[in-house]
């Protein structure tokens, strides 16, 4: 058998080495355009530039008025006036912290009853058909609506935020829950079943751990909602909080203030949302792959 | 039949001990009237490997739920090494068209996981040792702390094998193993499956769409039909083992599968 395959081989081989003739070669660029092969940080940066330049345009030409719009400029300003006040812990800082805290409260009270809740209705055949159509009914009201009743049951202190925050952000974690219990397959039940697993075994090393990932979305639109609760919480119900200097600033037309304090609580956000990335990539360490995929 | 087992060949002893009989089973189910399984009687003897093969909505899936004690059957008897079969079982090892790897568990955290959920983490700690044995024997050494998504499809099954064979059933049904990968790894898993088969002495019990893959591997088929789901025939392949890859293009082999694919159109139009 190799006797004969070896002159197989060497034919092959003089006839790639008989090519010595120059050869036409067909290389040709593949297209892309200009805009695409910008990098994410100069493509970023370019469009704030953008932005800033039309905003200082707008401001500098007149087009618009101070009050409403105040030029980058001084708006830039006053975001280091803001930032120095937080670090030199004068009046805005207890305003500051006073919103972290119901941010915190909110959050921690909308996982533990989302979470509860979740299971209850993604687990039980009882929570699905009995409180599920409550919690959807509940889901598409406008939550915001419900501030006044908060306030008027627990009054103008931190409670009410916290209650308000809680609320809104509680139904993405039933819901993220809840779905991330049906996503294990036909495959994986049946293995368990075949395994003799208990209901508990069942729920605790194969449904939850699969739904995971789906209770992390759930977790990082709660982590949105937290923020918006408790800010309009103290819009509708007053305080010491960062609203409340908001709701000032805005009232005495410093727009500026609003600005820059807005931008301290964009970061307030971005920081629970971080969190709870990196919480994500530790616990569901192995789903890494396509939560990068899902960001590119 | 009393009269042949009142003459028993020694030699034969061990080769011919039933150990699944399914005797008249049906499965009727009531809320849309379907009769799914009709009147099935099949006995797997200890070391053979039979297969069930027939087209989609022969019964094929609801005979290995029931063969697996994840669902009663409306009529007949079910057995396994002389134990009725009311429930899952431990002697019963089960295998899917997908792995089924958990990706937060390592290789050998998804194997020894049905000792895990059966007698705990400590026993569960305590078959590592067996399984290192089992991965041995599929060739996948050195890749017990990898976790599934570092494993290719082909790997995958390999490693779901093991975690068929670590309570050492008596019994593998094996639903389509091999249907998900592509055609090169399905041939080298089916060989790699009867070695190991042989190996264990394992009796084994296989769900199939594919008549080569059938007859490649088995000692019976048996051929289905359905509206209602029955066993048409039962037919025997004697091809020397091991079988080999080769023996696809043997005119017997041939005439197996053409014999197979007949009884399979017939009144069927497919």
């Amino acid at each position: 058998m190799s006797d004969t395959r070896i002159p197989a081989t060497q034919d092959a081989a003089t006839s790639a080495n008989a090519v010595t003739e120059p050869l036409e070669e067909t290389i040709w660029e593949e297209k892309v355009s200009l805009l695409d092969r910008i990098p994410r940080a100069i493509s970023m940066a370019f469009v704030f530039a953008v932005f800033v330049g039309l905003w200082h345009g707008a401001t500098s030409l007149g087009l618009v008025s101070p009050i409403i719009l105040p030029t980058p400029a001084e708006t830039l300003k006053d975001i280091i006036f803001v930032g120095k006040n937080l670090l030199a812990g004068e009046y805005m800082l207890p305003a500051l912290w006073i919103t972290i805290l119901e941010v915190i409260y909110g959050f921690a009270l909308a996982v533990a009853i989302g979470f509860s809740l979740g299971v209850l209705v993604g687990e039980t055949v009882f929570g699905e058909r009995a409180i599920m159509p409550y919690l959807v009914a509940i889901d598409t009201m406008p939550k915001v609506a419900f501030a006044p009743l908060f306030v008027a049951w627990l009054g103008f202190g931190i409670e009410s935020k916290v209650a308000l925050a809680a609320f809104i952000a509680t139904f993405p974690i039933v819901v993220g829950t809840a779905a991330g219990l049906h996503s294990a397959d036909e495959n994986a039940r049946m293995l368990f079943k075949t395994m003799g697993a208990t209901r508990w075994q069942t729920l605790v090393k194969m449904k939850l751990p699969l739904a995971l990932p789906q209770i992390f979305t759930g977790l990082k639109i709660g982590a949105v909602g937290v923020m918006a609760g408790a800010i309009t919480g103290e819009f509708l119900g007053g305080g010491k909080g960062f609203g409340e200097l908001i709701r000032v600033a805005a009232s005495q037309l410093n727009t500026p203030r609003v600005f820059s304090l807005i931008l301290y609580l964009s970061l307030l956000g971005l920081a629970l949302y971080a969190l709870v990335t990196f919480a994500q990539r530790r616990v569901v360490f192995w789903q890494k792959t396509t939560a990068a995929a899902s960001h590119d | 039949m009393s009269s042949v087992v009142a003459t028993p060949s020694s030699e034969s002893i061990a080769a011919d001990t039933a150990v699944y009989s399914l005797n008249r089973v049906g499965k009727t189910y009531a809320r849309n009237q379907v009769v799914a399984l009709e009147d099935v009687s099949l006995t797997l003897k200890k070391g053979s490997f039979s297969s069930v093969i027939g087209s989609s909505g022969c019964g094929k899936s609801t005979l290995l739920k029931i063969m697996a004690g994840l669902i009663p059957p409306t009529t007949g008897r079910v057995e396994l090494q002389g134990k009725p079969v009311v429930g899952p079982r431990r002697d019963i090892g089960m295998m899917f068209q997908q792995a089924t790897l958990f990706p937060w568990r390592t290789t050998i955290q998804n194997i020894v996981l049905p000792i895990e959920i059966r007698d705990g983490r400590d026993a569960a700690n305590k078959a590592k040792e067996r399984a290192h044995e089992l991965l041995d024997v599929v060739g996948l050494n050195g890749f017990a702390d990898v976790y599934p998504n570092e494993l290719s499809g082909g790997m995958a099954q390999r490693a779901s094998i093991c975690r068929m064979l670590i309570t050492e059933p008596a019994v593998l049904l094996l639903d389509e193993p091999f249907s998900a990968l592509d055609e090169l790894s399905r041939d080298m898993m089916n060989m790699e499956l009867q070695r190991i088969c042989s190996e264990q002495n394992a009796t084994a019990f296989l769900v199939t769409h594919s008549i080569a893959e059938a007859v490649i591997l088995s000692d019976d088929i048996y051929v289905m039909k359905p509206r209602p789901g029955r066993l048409a025939e039962v037919v025997n392949v004697d091809l020397p083992r091991p079988r080999t890859l080769d023996m696809i293009t043997t005119p017997k082999f041939g005439s197996i599968v053409d014999y197979i694919r007949g009884l399979l159109d017939k009144g069927e139009s497919l």
